[in-house]
């Protein structure tokens, strides 16, 4: 069912939200990622706030649909939508990074409750998240499994491995997101290793690949609502996102990859995304 | 002498004794699981008959997942099976399975804390003509330095049968060592088997020397055993089958009664068994020890028994170790 223009204006309210926890969050703790959390803001809302079927006071309920994160160094965004969304309290996210935390630098399954895999070394998400959807399937369990990666982790045999797995066994309960923001550390994807074409890639492995922008919320919720339909198939989105998107000086710059945001950059993003880039007033203005 | 507790076959120093590959233990052990425990699923990458993974597959079709030749696969399946309930088995060769995927068994296995057994077949020079490609001798030092994980490596197809039905019950992570050749089955269905205890199969009257082994060359350790015993040199035999966790009060107890330590193993001697053994009883009662395995080398063609022999493995190189130790 498509969303009402309300939901769609409250999914983005939240993706807002996101974005100023990963900033608050990443100047905390001194180290960390920016871009990618913050290009896949708006996927995260779709999903926790919309998509997954899932009971943040229960996380470990056992029908609840499993979101893998292959390229564990966004996990900035995951934790920040999983506070807001209720899983803990949005304070937290400021022991990002510190000894002692729940929310470790890459995150880890067992230290917090409605993380399903421990990740960070790339190209590992899709096999996990293809295992899981073959074990359920087995069993007749209608649990549904989102794996997120990166484009840079298409670089990744296993990830090839992965999808030559889900392919030949036809997994329907699988959807693959991509997030295609052409960067990765050391540079635009297409010059540190060409990745087009992506959707051929995927098709040739018996994908059906969908593209959308990682922006368009209404797009994102479609999208998956095709994928539940394909029954032959494991769909992968290819969603085009802009890295850094809500902070115009930092979009589409890779060397925001790796880097948190300095205390005074972090006063002017927040401003940004708080006052709707100066068009907006209120406490920040 | 034998051990009677040890209830080993009386045929084990005979042409009589039966011999087959640890690795059948594999095959007769997960069926055997499998039909206890419906949550078994057996993963192999495209080496179904060597490692006995068709034998599962044969009694429970549906329970079988071909991976094909992609072991980071085999092993990051796995631990999805596992995060879905299953137990699940992946079977390849050591080399390649923990070899090639070591990355994805430490991150998402160990330090995902799944329960995912890798079962790590041809391990050891005794691969034969295959060569050095395929002749994993570092497997162990890879698997026990990994928090989390069990390790075992069994004597022979009989004690290999009783680790695999014990590694479906262990709740977590668990590494499996097998050999391709055959070699005696010593072990009876009586001997005990308990993960983490050192067993005992030989004591001389007035042992001077402690043979500890691990895999197949338990048997060349009796056999060295009997050898010295004619010599004059009384030993005790300890099978050490479980390398994590480390029966340490076994170890420190034949430390403390007899005063000399070789180790046997069929793996480099750098973070092996005998690595194992010396990081115990340096900290709690250190001994002149002798390392009986592969020392900074790789393997090559040949025959198995012609390898262990050339490799310094044999029960003959053994007696030398434990000759030198006891004119100390």
């Amino acid at each position: 069912m498509a969303l009402t223009d309300e939901e769609v204006k409250n999914l983005e309210c939240r993706a807002q939200d996101i974005r100023a926890t990963i900033i608050t969050m990443l100047v905390a703790a001194g180290s960390g990622h920016t871009a990618g959390p913050l290009g896949m803001a708006d996927i995260f809302a779709a999903f926790y706030f919309h998509i997954l079927n899932h009971d943040p006071k229960n996380p470990e309920w056992e029908e609840r649909d499993r979101l893998i994160l292959s390229n564990g160094h966004i996990t900035p965004v995951r934790y920040a939508a999983m506070a807001h969304v209720g899983y803990f309290p949005v304070e937290e996210c400021l022991t990002l990074r510190k000894f002692g935390s729940r929310l470790q630098g890459h995150p880890e399954r067992e230290r917090l409750p409605g993380v399903e895999t421990t990740s960070g070394p790339l190209g590992s998400g899709l096999s996990q998240a293809a295992g899981l959807a073959y074990a359920f399937r087995m069993d007749s369990r209608r649990e549904r499994v989102y794996c997120f990666m990166s484009d840079g982790e298409q670089d990744a045999g296993n990830t090839w491995e992965g999808a030559m797995f889900a392919g030949k066994n036809k997994l329907h309960n699988l959807t693959a997101i991509i997030d295609r923001n052409n960067i990765q550390i050391n540079g635009m994807t297409e010059d540190v290793m060409p990745l087009e074409s992506l959707r051929a890639k995927y098709e040739a492995f018996n994908w059906h690949v969908l593209e959308i922008n990682g922006h368009d919320i209404p797009a994102v919720v479609a999208a998956v609502e095709e994928a539940k339909s394909v029954y032959e198939k494991p769909t992968v989105i290819i969603a085009h996102t802009i890295p850094g998107k809500g902070v115009p000086e930092i979009e589409f710059d890779y060397h925001w990859h790796g880097k948190p945001p300095s205390k005074e950059e972090a006063a002017r993003f927040l401003k940004g995304i708080r006052t709707c880039g100066g068009r907006v007033a209120g406490e920040y203005s | 002498m034998i051990r009677t507790d040890a209830h080993l076959d009386p045929e084990l120093f005979g042409t009589e004794v039966e011999r087959k590959p640890t690795r059948d233990g594999f095959g007769h052990g997960v069926v055997e699981a499998g039909k206890t425990d419906k949550n078994i699923v057996v993963l192999c990458a495209d080496l179904k008959e060597s490692t006995r993974a068709e034998w599962f597959e044969k009694e429970f079709p549906e329970r079988y997942v071909e991976v094909g030749v992609a072991e980071q696969n085999l092993a990051t399946l796995a631990a999805g099976f596992a995060a879905a309930g299953k137990i699940p088995f992946i079977a390849s060769y050591a080399c390649f399975s923990p070899g090639r995927n070591y990355e994805q068994i430490r991150t998402t296995i160990a330090l995902n804390n799944r329960s995912v057994k890798v079962m790590g077949m041809h391990a050891g020079v005794s691969v034969g003509p295959d060569g050095a490609t395929h002749q994993m001798l570092e497997d162990i030092a890879l698997m026990r330095a990994l928090p989390r994980m069990t390790v075992i490596v069994p004597a022979d197809a009989e004690e290999a049968r009783k680790a695999v039905v014990a590694a479906a019950q262990i709740p977590g992570p668990v590494y499996i060592r097998f050999s391709r050749a055959a070699t005696p089955v010593f072990t009876t269905t009586k001997t005990p088997f308990s993960v983490g205890t050192a067993l005992t199969l030989w004591e001389s009257t007035k042992p001077e020397v402690a043979l500890i082994a691990a895999g197949a060359l338990v048997h060349e350790a009796l056999l060295a055993a009997r050898l010295l015993d004619a010599e004059g040199i009384g030993t005790v035999v300890m099978n050490l089958h479980t390398v994590k966790p480390l029966d340490e009060e076994a170890l420190v107890r034949a430390a403390k009664h007899i005063g000399r330590v070789v180790t046997i193993e069929e793996h480099q001697a750098a973070g092996g068994v005998g690595s194992a053994v010396a990081e115990c009883l340096a900290r709690r009662f250190p001994v002149p020890m002798r390392f009986v395995a592969v020392h900074d080398r790789f393997g090559e063609s040949g025959e198995p028994a012609e390898l262990i022999a050339h490799f310094g493995l044999d029960a003959e190189a053994i007696v030398r170790a434990a000759r030198e130790l006891s004119e100390l």
